[in-house]
């Protein structure tokens, strides 16, 4: 076969010119492109701002908590070194013991301090986790796979903020009212709060957030030009035990 | 050869006692035995095929536990498009309310113990309603 330097250019070309549009037609042509995922969406950043001004915990009020622990089948075991916590109040002191300005105005002090997960950007659960039973999602909420949990605590143990729980013995029978939209837990698996994950699939709030009556409780996507950004860009605001680089997206109003 | 009488005896008493459980049921009539799964009233089609669910429903549960939890996209797409919402109790028990007639038969007849339901919920199952059709 004879070819000539000039065809024998334009094939070369054209062979080179194939191969670059490779990549782009394997793009339209995989089934799965067709379809977009319900998953997290990559780049999202989910966090949490607590109004602590406007919170009434210090009045008594429990609904965030009642509700979340009612959807999520939280057991009251009723014996504290056996507690399992997702949302739980607790004193200012306990919550920042960072904060050790001892003239921190009276009614700072005085707040009650709803605490949960933070939801870390670095969590330190994640790191140690040996089965990558806990993890975090793109969207940054740190999941939880009971299936895959061994129940070593590893986790609770490298967790900062006393988030996590162990089920000591089966939880069914300290529920009250079992909810069949979420699973219950088992002896032996570790237990937080997922920023009710569950019911942002159905494009729900989380159920802390739905019951708050004081308007304390904001969640959102912590993206420029959100609601959650701007009341977290303009007012003064704390993390929990922030020098310990964990960069928590749990966020206090003062 | 000694004691012949005694051993092929002996043989014989042996392989008798050691047959006894397949003989005894083949005897009583229970030997074709199988389980009966209550299969849903008024469903013809499973998220798969019949064989196909038979076979290997163990590791479509897995798959869609993994696609759910670890990817968060509750969303299945059977072989035959159409979709589903993932979730055992939500959607495995709708069609198949009751447990006990319907996994537990299966599973108690191959000796499993799957422990799906330590932690997923049973709904209590209704009394089929009368009078309503």
């Amino acid at each position: 076969m004879n070819i000539d330097r000039r065809s024998f250019l334009k094939l070369t070309a054209l062979g080179l010119l194939a191969l670059a549009a490779k990549p782009a037609i394997d793009l339209i042509s995989k089934p799965s492109a067709a379809r977009a995922l319900n998953g997290p969406a990559a780049g999202k950043r989910l966090a949490m701002a607590i109004d602590l001004k406007a919170c009434t915990a210090k009045n008594g009020c429990i609904d965030c908590i009642a509700a979340c622990h009612r959807v999520h089948n939280v057991p009251d075991i009723g014996n504290r070194k056996e507690d399992i916590k997702w949302l739980w109040e607790t004193g200012y002191d306990q919550a920042f013991p960072d904060q050790e300005n001892k003239f921190a105005a009276q009614p700072l002090q005085d707040r009650r301090v709803l605490v949960l997960c933070n939801h870390c950007d670095n969590p330190p659960c994640v790191k140690v986790c040996p089965t990558q039973a806990t993890w975090k999602r793109d969207d940054g909420i740190v999941m939880m796979d009971y299936h895959r949990c061994i129940g070593c605590r590893y986790c609770m143990a490298a967790c900062p903020y006393g988030s996590r729980s162990f089920n000591w013995r089966d939880p069914r029978p300290y529920i009250k009212v079992i909810d069949d939209g979420y699973p219950t837990r088992t002896k032996g698996v570790v237990e937080k709060c997922n920023f009710c994950e569950e019911r942002l699939v159905d494009g729900l709030q989380p159920a802390c957030v739905e019951a708050c009556t004081s308007g304390a409780l904001t969640f959102g996507d912590l993206k420029p030009g959100t609601g959650l950004y701007r009341l977290v860009s303009s007012e003064f605001n704390l993390c929990r035990k922030a020098e310990l680089g964990t960069l928590p997206q749990v966020y206090y109003l003062l | 050869m000694y004691d012949k009488g005694k051993i092929i005896g002996g043989l014989a008493i042996f392989l008798c006692l050691a047959s006894f459980p397949v003989w005894y049921m083949a005897a009583s009539g229970k030997a074709d035995y199988h389980p009966d799964p209550v299969l849903p009233a008024g469903e013809n089609q499973c998220v798969e095929s019949a064989q196909y669910m038979r076979e290997y429903h163990m590791q479509l549960m897995q798959q869609w536990r993994d696609q759910s939890v670890r990817q968060g996209d509750s969303i299945y797409i059977s072989s035959d498009n159409r979709t589903f919402d993932i979730n055992l109790t939500g959607t495995c028990l709708k069609c198949h309310p009751s447990k006990a007639e319907f996994c537990d038969r299966c599973h108690n007849y191959t000796g499993t113990a799957p422990n799906c339901w330590d932690c997923h919920n049973v709904p209590p199952v209704k009394a089929p309603q009368q009078g309503t059709e």
